[in-house]
C-alpha cells in the first residue's frame, strides 16, 4: 500500500491540477516548502509564477480570474506570507472574484505556541474570505482544495483559503481526487420564481420610462447575450456600473452610459426620472447610488439578483428577482412586450450632448497646453484591438479610462471596484496577460498607485508578459488632490510626490519604455507601444491639476451631479 | 428597538462562531446573550442567539449569517414567537439565611441545588425579567457570586431541523 502513498505536498499539486489550474501564483517559504518542492516534479503539467510580494501574487491571480472566468489560484507561506495576501482577498470578497489561496502553516503540533512565522491566517482572514479553513492532516487536503474549489466559483464567486500545516504536507496520504458537486449547507443560488417575474413584467409593461442598471453580474452569470436580448426587444435604456462595463457593448443602441460618482451625467440625472428602474447583477454601492434616501424615489424597483443579502439590503425593492440572472433575464424577455422608448431614449442623448459639450470635450480634445488623461485614452481606443483587456489601479486615471475606454466585449474589465485598492493594477495586468499571451493587455496606473506594486515589473520581466503599461504621472495623488481642492479648501496636505525616473526603473527591468510630455509624441509613441513585441511602459506625463467630472459629491443625490 | 431572537442552524465547524459574531462586530451591534449547543441531530448545531436592534437591522444580520457557507438556516423572531427560558445560579453565605429567604425561594419558584458548608446554591429558570427580580433581592442577602445563561428557545412555528436539511 506505501506505493500508492504520496507526501500532502503532491496532492496539494496534484488537487489543483484536478481543477485545471493552469497558472498559480506565489512566493515561497519555510512552511510552503514541500509544495514548492512538489511542484518542481509537475513543471510541465502547472505553470507557477513567481511575483516580487503575496499581494502581487494575488492581485495577478485576481487579474487572472477576472479575464478567464476561472478560479484564480495563489500560494502563501505563513505568517507574512499569509497575511500579505489580506488585501487581495478584501479586494476579491467585495468584487466577487473566484480565488482558492494556498497557504502554509506551522505544524500542528506548534499551532498556538507563538512559533516562528506563525500567524492565525483563518482567523485573520475569516471577514475576508467566502469560505476558509484550516487542515491539520495529510488525509483533509484533496477533500478541503475540492470544497474550495467548489464554493469559490459556484453561487456568488468569491475567494477561499486554505491554511495548510507543514506536517500534513510532509506525511503520506492515498491520492483520490473526488470533485465537490455541492454540500447540504451550501445553495449555489435559489430557482428563479415566476410569480416574480410575472409581477416584474407588469411593471415593465406599464411603465412609460423604465431604465435597467446592469453590473458585474451580468458578467459574472456569463448572461451577456440575454441582456442583449432583453434590451432589444424591450427598448429600455441602459447603463453600466463600474464592473459591469463590457458587460454590453458600448455600441449597443440602448447603451447610455456609466452610473456613479464619475459615471456619465444623463445615467445619473435621469435615474431620479425613470418611473420603473431594473437593477441586473449589482448592488447599489454608494458610489453608484449617492444619498439613499434621494435615490430614484419615485421608482417601481425590480432587483434581479443572485444573493439574497443583497436584496433590500440599499435599495428596497418592489419586485426582488432572486436566482441567476441567465435565466430570469430570459424569462422576463419571454414575458415582456417589445416596445421602444423613443422620447425618454432622447432625454438621454440630450444629456449626453451637454456632457459632451462640457467635459468630453475638454478632456478628449483639450485646447490647453497640458496633456489630459482622457486623450490618453481616446488614443489608445485608436489602436486597441476589441478584446483588449483594461486593467487599471485606483484613482483619476481610473475614473477617466473608465470613462473613455471603449468596451466593445465582456471580460474586458479589470479593476479595484469596492475596495479601491491602490497597487492593484500592475499585478492584475500581469495575471491577466498570463491567461492570454496573445491578448492585448492595457495597464493604465497612477505614478502614486504603481509605487505600490512597481516591483512586479520584476514578474513582467521574468514572465515576458507583453503587457502594455500606461503611467499617467501627474505628480500627485490625484483623486485625493482632487478633493482637497474642492472640499478642503485646497490644502494639499500630503498628496505632491516627488518621483523618480519611471523610464529608467523600466529600462532597469528591460522593459522598453517612453516618456511623453508634449501631444505631438503622444499618438506615435502609443503606435509603437501596441506594435512592440513584449512589454512596454509608456509615461505619460499630465496636466498636474486637472478633475475628474462629472461628479456627485459625498451625500449629494445622483441629480445633483456636478459638469464641473 | 426591539428584542429579537436569532436562530441558527450550522454545521459543526471549527470557528463556525466566530464567523457569526464578527458580522455582529462590523456593524457595531452588541449580542445580548448567546447559546450553542449540538442539537438534536448530531452533527448540527444549534445557536440562539438574543440581539435588541429593529427589525431592518436583524433582516440583514440574519441574510448575512444564512450566507456563511457552513450555516444551514437562520431566521429571526420576535419575543412572541418564541418560547424561551434561562438559567440562573445565585450563590448565597449560609450565615445569611434565614426565614426570609425561605419565603424568597418559594415566592419565586427557586430551588437550592447545592449546600456547603460555607454557602448555598440557588436555581432560578425563567425569563431574564423573573432572574433579574430575584437577583435584586438576594443583593441584600450577600450574595457572592451570579451567574445567568443566555437564552434557549424553541420557535413556536411548526418547523423542524429536517425540513432545512435536503
Amino acid at each position: 500500500m506505501k506505493d500508492m502513498m504520496i507526501r500532502g505536498a503532491d496532492i496539494v499539486v496534484r488537487s489543483l491540477i484536478a481543477e485545471q489550474a493552469e497558472v498559480i501564483f506565489g512566493y515561497p517559504g519555510g512552511a510552503i516548502m514541500p509544495v514548492y518542492d512538489a511542484l518542481y516534479d509537475y513543471h510541465e503539467q502547472i505553470k507557477h509564477v513567481l511575483t516580487r510580494h503575496e499581494q502581487g501574487a494575488i492581485h495577478a491571480a485576481q487579474g487572472y480570474a477576472r479575464v478567464s472566468g476561472k478560479v484564480g489560484v495563489c500560494l502563501a507561506t505563513s505568517g507574512p506570507g499569509a497575511t500579505n495576501l489580506i488585501t487581495g482577498l478584501a479586494d476579491a470578497q467585495i468584487d466577487s472574484t473566484p480565488l482558492v489561496c494556498i497557504t502554509g502553516q506551522v505544524a500542528a503540533h506548534l499551532l498556538g505556541t507563538d512559533a516562528f512565522q506563525e500567524t492565525d491566517v483563518v482567523g485573520i482572514s475569516m471577514p475576508a474570505t467566502k469560505w476558509n479553513i484550516q487542515v491539520r492532516r495529510v488525509e483533509d487536503i484533496a477533500p478541503a482544495i475540492a470544497k474550495g474549489f467548489f464554493i469559490a466559483r459556484s453561487g456568488r464567486p468569491g475567494p477561499v483559503l486554505i491554511d495548510i500545516t507543514k506536517n500534513a504536507q510532509t506525511d503520506f496520504g492515498e491520492f483520490n481526487y473526488v470533485p465537490c458537486l455541492g454540500f447540504r449547507s451550501y445553495k449555489t443560488y435559489e430557482p428563479v420564481e415566476k410569480t416574480k417575474i410575472q409581477e416584474a413584467a407588469e411593471l415593465i409593461n406599464k411603465a412609460e420610462r423604465p431604465y435597467l442598471l446592469f453590473g458585474q453580474g451580468v458578467v459574472l452569470g456569463k448572461a451577456e447575450a440575454e441582456l442583449k436580448f432583453f434590451l432589444d426587444k424591450s427598448g429600455i435604456p441602459a447603463a453600466s456600473t463600474l464592473l459591469g462595463s463590457g458587460a454590453l457593448p458600448q455600441d449597443h443602441p440602448n447603451y447610455v452610459g456609466k452610473l456613479g460618482m464619475h459615471g456619465n451625467y444623463a445615467p445619473n440625472m435621469l435615474t431620479n426620472q425613470c418611473d420603473v428602474l431594473i437593477a441586473v447583477g449589482m448592488r447599489f454601492d454608494d458610489r453608484v447610488t449617492g444619498d439613499l434616501k434621494r435615490y430614484a424615489k419615485q421608482a417601481k424597483v425590480i432587483h434581479l439578483e443572485l444573493d439574497p443579502a443583497e436584496v433590500n439590503k440599499n435599495v428596497k425593492a418592489n419586485v426582488a428577482v432572486v436566482g441567476d440572472c441567465k435565466e430570469s433575464l430570459s424569462m422576463l424577455t419571454a414575458a415582456i412586450e417589445a416596445k421602444k422608448h423613443e422620447s425618454w431614449m432622447a432625454r438621454f442623448r440630450e444629456f449626453e450632448q451637454q456632457e459632451k459639450a462640457a467635459v468630453m470635450q475638454h478632456d478628449i480634445t483639450p485646447t490647453k497646453l497640458g496633456l489630459t488623461m482622457g486623450e490618453v485614452i481616446h488614443q489608445i481606443n485608436q489602436y486597441k484591438a476589441d478584446d483588449a483587456v483594461l486593467v487599471t489601479d485606483v484613482g483619476q486615471h481610473q475614473m477617466i479610462a473608465w470613462r473613455y475606454f471603449n468596451y466593445k466585449k465582456s471580460r474586458t474589465q479589470v479593476t479595484s471596484g469596492g475596495l479601491g485598492t491602490m497597487g492593484f493594477a500592475l499585478p492584475a495586468a500581469l495575471g491577466a496577460q498570463l491567461h492570454d499571451y496573445s491578448r492585448q493587455v492595457i495597464c493604465v496606473v497612477g505614478d502614486g498607485g504603481i509605487q505600490m506594486t512597481i516591483q512586479e515589473l520584476g514578474t513582467i520581466m521574468q514572465t515576458k508578459a507583453p503587457v502594455k503599461i500606461v503611467l499617467l504621472n501627474n505628480n500627485y495623488l490625484g483623486m485625493v488632490r482632487q478633493w482637497q481642492q474642492m472640499f478642503f479648501d485646497k490644502r494639499y496636505s500630503f498628496t505632491e510626490l516627488d518621483n523618480p525616473e519611471f523610464i529608467k526603473i523600466a529600462e532597469a527591468y528591460n522593459i522598453k519604455s517612453q516618456k511623453v510630455s508634449d501631444r505631438a509624441d503622444l499618438k506615435e509613441a502609443i503606435e509603437d507601444m501596441f506594435i512592440h513585441d513584449g512589454p512596454f511602459f509608456l509615461e505619460v506625463v499630465v496636466e498636474k491639476e486637472d478633475n475628474v467630472f462629472p461628479m456627485i459629491a459625498t451625500g449629494c443625490s445622483v441629480e445633483e451631479v456636478r459638469l464641473s | 428597538m426591539k428584542r429579537y431572537t436569532i436562530f441558527v442552524i450550522t454545521e459543526n465547524f471549527i470557528g463556525i462562531l466566530n464567523r457569526i459574531t464578527i458580522i455582529f462586530t462590523r456593524r457595531g451591534i452588541n449580542i445580548d446573550a448567546l447559546t450553542a449547543s449540538e442539537s438534536r441531530i448530531p452533527g448540527i448545531h444549534r445557536i440562539t442567539i438574543e440581539v435588541t436592534a429593529n427589525e431592518d437591522t436583524v433582516i440583514q444580520l440574519v441574510n448575512q449569517i444564512e450566507k456563511i457557507i457552513d450555516v444551514i438556516k437562520a431566521f429571526y423572531h420576535e419575543d412572541e414567537g418564541v418560547v424561551y427560558q434561562e438559567i440562573a445560579l445565585y450563590k448565597i453565605p449560609v450565615s445569611r439565611l434565614d426565614g426570609g429567604l425561605e419565603k424568597i425561594i418559594r415566592q419565586h419558584n427557586a430551588k437550592i441545588i447545592a449546600a456547603e458548608p460555607e454557602f448555598v446554591v440557588l436555581e432560578l429558570t425563567g425569563h431574564k425579567e423573573q432572574t433579574q427580580e430575584l437577583l435584586e433581592i438576594l443583593k441584600g442577602y450577600g450574595l457572592l457570586e451570579f451567574a445567568r445563561s443566555g437564552r434557549v428557545a424553541v420557535a413556536k412555528r411548526m418547523l423542524t431541523i429536517e425540513s432545512f436539511i435536503k
